[in-house]
Order: C-alpha cells, then structure tokens, then sequence
C-alpha cells in the first residue's frame, strides 16, 4: 500500500526538519533489512508469543449477540495482551528494531498512557531507558497510568504547551528527538508521523487481522462481513482492517471520537470534522480552522484526543475502502457500561466508541452476518473518570 | 537575481526573526523599523502557528501571543503591504508548511509576490518535499529558503547544490532558543556548502550575544537571531521596538 516515497494516495510523506532527516532515512533502511531477516522475525513471533502473551482470543460474544438481535458478535481481546492494549504490538517491534540499530534510549508520547506504559515496559525489558512525554491534562486524567510508567522505570514529563493532551506531547517528543539523536529512538505509538512511521507501526500491529482471518476461518469457515475499530492517529484500526484489503465484501469500520458532537467544537473526529493538511510529519485530515492552525480537540478518551488521522486511514476514507463513523462521549460511555453489564468485560473507553457503533450496527443485520469488534484495551484505567462522568466523585 | 542578495552586499548579514502580531501588528511595525533603521539587513517575519515543533519555549511563547492576540494570515499580508511602503531591505516568512497549504499555497504564495515578500523559509519542509511548494515559488517569483542541519552530512551537497536566496544553516541539534555555546563544527559544514554553490549561508539557532554572532561572522555571511529578539516582547510588550534597536545596533557592530 505505500510507494517509495511513503505516500498512502496523497497522504503520508516526510515533513519534519531537516536535523531529522538522515534519523528517519537510517530508521527506514534498519526496517527494510531487519523486516526479512530470520533472527529478528524469530525474537519478535517469541515477544509477541512468551511476553505479551499472542494470539489474543477472539471471542464469541453470545450475550450481546442475543441481546442485540442481528449479527453475531466477536470480539478481538487485545484487552488481554500484556499491558493490557494492543499498543504492545507496535512497541516490541520497535524497541527490538532500535535495540539492533544500536539506540539505547526511547523516547514516547503517549495520551492515555497506554502507549507510554507499553514503550517503558519494552524499555525495561530490554534494558532501555525510557522517557515518555504526557500531556498535562492527560497526567490528572490517567493517573494511574502514569504511576505504572515510573514504577516500570520510566521518566515521565508532563507536557504543558498547547492544549496539554496527545498532540502536544508528539510535538515534544519530535522536539526531544532533534535534540537527541545518536543514542535514541522515538517510539512513536501510531500510524502516523513522517514516513516510515506510518508502514512501521501498521505492519507491527497487523498481527491483530492476520490472527482474525485464521480465527474466524477456524470458527465461522468463513471472513467477517464487517471488522470495526476505534480511531485516534489509528493503529489498532490499520491493525484490525490490513489482512482485509483487498477482500472487498468485508466492511472496514473506523469510529472516530466525535466527544460533544462532530458538529460541534468540542470533537476530535478528524473525518467527519477535519480538511486536507500538513502536520506532525504527514499530510492528511486535521481538525483545523480556516488559516491552518490545529484546531485544540476534545474526547473524554485520552487516547483519541488527537487533531489527525494516520495517513493510510486517509487514504482508505478516499477510496471508499474504509467507512470512519462519528461516535459521542454519550455513546461511548453507554458502551462501556453495555460491555460491562453484559459481557463482564470493561473496555478501554477508547474501544468503547467501537463497541458503540457495533451496538447500532448488529441488529440491522442479519442473524447469519459476522461483525468482528477489536476490543483495544482494558477499562480499569478508564473506571474513575466514568464514574465522575456520571456523576460518582472517586478518585484513584 | 534573487532580491535577497542585496541582504549580503553590506558586509557580513544581521538577520532578526519577529514573530508577526506578538503581541499586536502595529508593535511588530515598529520593531521592524526599529531593527532595519539600526542595521539589520534582512527581516525574518513568523507568521505563528499553533503547534510549532521547531521551536523552543521562547518563539512557542511568542507564537501563542500573537494568535491569541488575533492575528490572521491575512492581517500579516496587511502589515507587510504597509511596511513596504518605506522598508527597502529583503524580507522572508518563516512559519509552517499547514499554513502555508491550508490558506491555499498558489494564493499563498502569489500573495508573496504582490506584497514583495523575496522568500519563504518552511523549517517542516525538507529537502525530499519542497515539491510541494517549489513550482510555484519559481512561478511568482519567491526563493524557497533550504536548511542545513548539523546531521546533514551526507545530504549538504544535494540541499546546498539546489539552493536559493540564501542558506539556512542550523547551528546545533535541538530547537530554535539561546545557548551558551554552539559546539557544532560549522566550519566543515560551511567549506562542504561553498563546494557546491556560491548562495550566502547564514547561520540560526543559539545565537544571542555580540560575541556570538562575531565569531559566526567569521565562518560565514549572516547571523540570524530569534530567541533573544523575542525576550525583548515578552519582557516589554508594545515598549520593545526600542530596545531590540539597540540590540540590533550592537549586534551588527560586532560582526562589521
């Protein structure tokens, strides 16, 4: 899906200062060489397989099934990896790959602290120091998220510029990285950035759809009729929809974090809100206003607080291969609360904006239709501020 | 020839960045005359933008001002029309490539051309990009300003080869703000450059002091400061085109 250039269509591309430049070229030729050989394939399958604990189960959700009255549901249990998101994926592969180059340091943003926690885990167990950057905001909505990194050996640096959320910890942690290059690697957490940010990041997390398509063979002898995900920058959704490409009767759904409303200011859906852009490395969809300054987004999930969409979900928005739906912080919350009650099973709330549109979904459809939902990661995290979102004071 | 020659024909060149409308448009007017009239030979004007990764905390700081403060692209077209009307000297934009893209980059970039703006410095905007914006710089008439940084190495033939107006030489690693000392061997930089074309070459970043920006002088034709022209409106507000004159004034005697 990229050309040499590591274009996605129009999107994608490399615009970043030139102090970059020759980091983001070596990062391309140590990935090109290190993809086809052997050793690092056999310790990345052993990773993925002993630490994080692969394959996710994919679950038969027969409740919600029944509960719904329309298509059957299976859920993807990245929840259950490690860490507890899919974000391991994408930071074991990488920090093996930065291992190999020589780095010794890795840098991270992170929004809901998913990411942050996953790199300063990869960190420690390969002997890595590990700083991440969290915007400020984030720190007093994740917490939690950000004890764990510590406790994992992490440094941890709230990110007061801007509007102190995801956006703006990229933009430190592209700042940090200018000034440090020799010794460390940015372990970006999603398909994004400048090339080949974007193709590294999917091809670490395709993992997720290519153990869906054995999955649902073995189970159903047959692929799903839709796959749905949430997306922020997109990672677990370029994970969930790549093995499906080029199988046209399987629908790709991205739900994207409308917060408020996507007719509203207070949205962070990028497609349904956002125009043609350049940003943080890449050309694609941002929430913007009329003279191209990033507009401050807004969802109650950290994690899909971001202005962008990663440039390969752009691309598929184009060609129609992709859908990218609108879901609001109302009907996230209601999903989250939906999954709990009636899976025992608490999703990020992230993943929540995907179970959301699966619930509207599912029983338009028929009985003998498969919808195949990836349950990102794991609610606790998530817990406190739902309950203060509904009106309960706890605090962690 | 590039307009942007004249900056270097009187002596080594002082080149001041002013972020555009920190805090308001008429003090970044005043600023303006107050640096061309005590010597500076070429004007840097910032059009902010929100989330500027080049930056250091101090130009971040002024960027925020100013769109707080307001301003618009458009506003900043009208500033630079007016400053025209008496200022002589070459004069460049530097913001980001979303700016740029986003207001449309032909009407952009012909607008450059009718209020006499000579060139257009994107710092996100590298070597295998400018593509995007360089047909149409050449159409109207705007050099695109290439950069130089110290990990450059092996690509400073290929940038320095195809530049134009002049060179951007980043002098250390990290973002725009002052540092105490440039350990960068721009030297070697700077004799890997003349090999492959005759364009000026400044050098930016972590320049503040008349000492400084002698010894820059020496290695090569221009010395650009952001950082410490910026602390001047941060800490004087409407009052600091003064001030930054008389800085300007001491800086372009160090490097006579």
């Amino acid at each position: 899906m990229t050309n040499p250039n590591g274009r996605f269509g129009i999107h994608g591309g490399q615009y970043i200062p030139e102090t970059l430049m020759n980091a983001v070229i070596e990062l391309e030729e140590a990935y090109h060489f290190y993809k086809k050989d052997s050793e690092f394939n056999r310790e990345l399958t052993e990773l993925f397989n002993e630490y994080a604990g692969r394959p996710s189960r994919l679950y038969y959700a027969g409740k919600m099934t029944k509960d719904l009255g329309g298509a059957k549901i299976y859920l993807k249990r990245e929840d259950l990896n490690h860490t507890g998101a899919h974000k391991i994926n994408n930071v074991l592969g990488q920090a093996l790959l930065a291992k190999k180059m020589g780095k010794t340091r890795l840098i991270a943003e992170t929004g809901a602290g998913q990411h942050g926690v996953a790199t300063a885990t990869a960190a420690a167990l390969m002997g890595m120091e590990c700083v991440v950057f969290m915007g400020e905001e984030d720190t007093i909505r994740q917490a939690l998220n950000v004890y764990r990194m510590r406790l994992l050996g992490a440094s941890v640096i709230p990110v007061r510029t801007g509007t102190a959320t995801l956006k703006d910890a990229v933009s430190e942690a592209m700042r940090e990285w200018t000034s440090r290059i020799s010794d460390t690697h940015y372990c970006l957490g999603s398909v994004m950035g400048p090339h080949p940010f974007p193709t590294i990041v999917r091809d670490f997390q395709a993992v997720i759809s290519r153990e869906i398509r054995e999955q649902i063979k073995e189970k159903e002898g047959r692929l799903p009729d839709a796959v749905i995900a949430c997306v922020g920058g997109g990672s677990n959704a370029i994970g969930s929809f790549y093995h499906f490409i080029e199988d046209r009767d399987v629908r790709l759904i991205g739900c994207e974090a409308a917060g408020k409303g996507a007719d509203t200011f207070e949205t962070a859906a990028t497609i349904a809100a956002g125009r043609l852009g350049i940003f943080h490395g890449m050309k694609s969809y941002f929430c913007q206003d009329e003279y191209g300054q990033i507009a401050p987004v807004y969802s109650i999930s950290a994690g899909l607080d971001y202005p962008g969409i990663g440039p390969e979900h752009a691309h598929l928005h184009d060609t129609g291969r992709a859908e990218y739906v609108p879901v609001t912080d109302d009907e996230a919350v209601d999903a989250f609360e939906y999954l709990a009650k009636t899976e025992g099973i608490i999703p990020a709330i992230e993943s929540a904006h995907a179970v959301a549109y699966a619930m509207k979904l599912a029983p338009a459809m028929d009985k003998e239709k498969i919808i195949v939902i990836t349950i990102s990661g794991r609610g606790d995290k998530d817990c406190a501020a739902i309950a203060r979102y509904r009106g309960e004071d706890i605090h962690e | 020839m590039s307009n942007i020659r004249k900056a270097f024909e009187n002596g080594k060149a002082f080149i001041p960045f002013i972020t555009c409308g920190d805090p308001d448009l008429e003090t970044t007017a005043a600023a303006v005359r107050s640096a061309v009239e005590n010597g500076a030979d070429l004007i840097e004007l910032g059009i902010p933008f929100s989330d500027p990764t080049a930056e250091g905390p101090v130009i971040q700081g002024a960027n925020l001002r100013a769109l707080k403060g307001g301003v618009t692209t458009d506003g900043i077209f009208g500033l630079v029309r007016e400053l025209r009307l008496d200022v002589k000297v070459p004069m460049v934009f530097m913001t980001y490539a979303n700016v740029v893209f986003s207001y449309g980059a032909e009407k952009f970039i012909s607008a450059c051309r009718d209020i006499q703006i000579d060139g257009l410095i994107l710092p996100d905007l590298p070597y295998e990009e400018k593509e995007e914006f360089l047909p149409l710089c050449r159409k109207y008439g705007v050099d695109l300003i290439s950069l130089i940084a110290p990990t450059s190495e092996n690509r400073i033939k290929m940038i320095s080869g195809e530049a134009e107006g002049f060179l951007y030489i980043v002098s250390s690693l990290g973002v725009t703000g002052t540092r105490s000392e440039i350990k960068t061997d721009l030297d070697s930089i700077v004799k890997m450059v003349r090999e492959s074309t005759d364009v000026p070459c400044a050098v930016g970043f972590g320049i503040s002091t008349p000492g400084q920006a002698e010894k820059m002088a020496g290695i090569c034709d221009g010395v650009i400061v952001g950082s410490a022209i910026i602390k001047f409106l941060e800490r004087y507000g409407r009052e600091a085109p003064k001030y930054i004159g008389e800085y300007v004034k001491s800086m372009k005697d160090a490097i006579r």
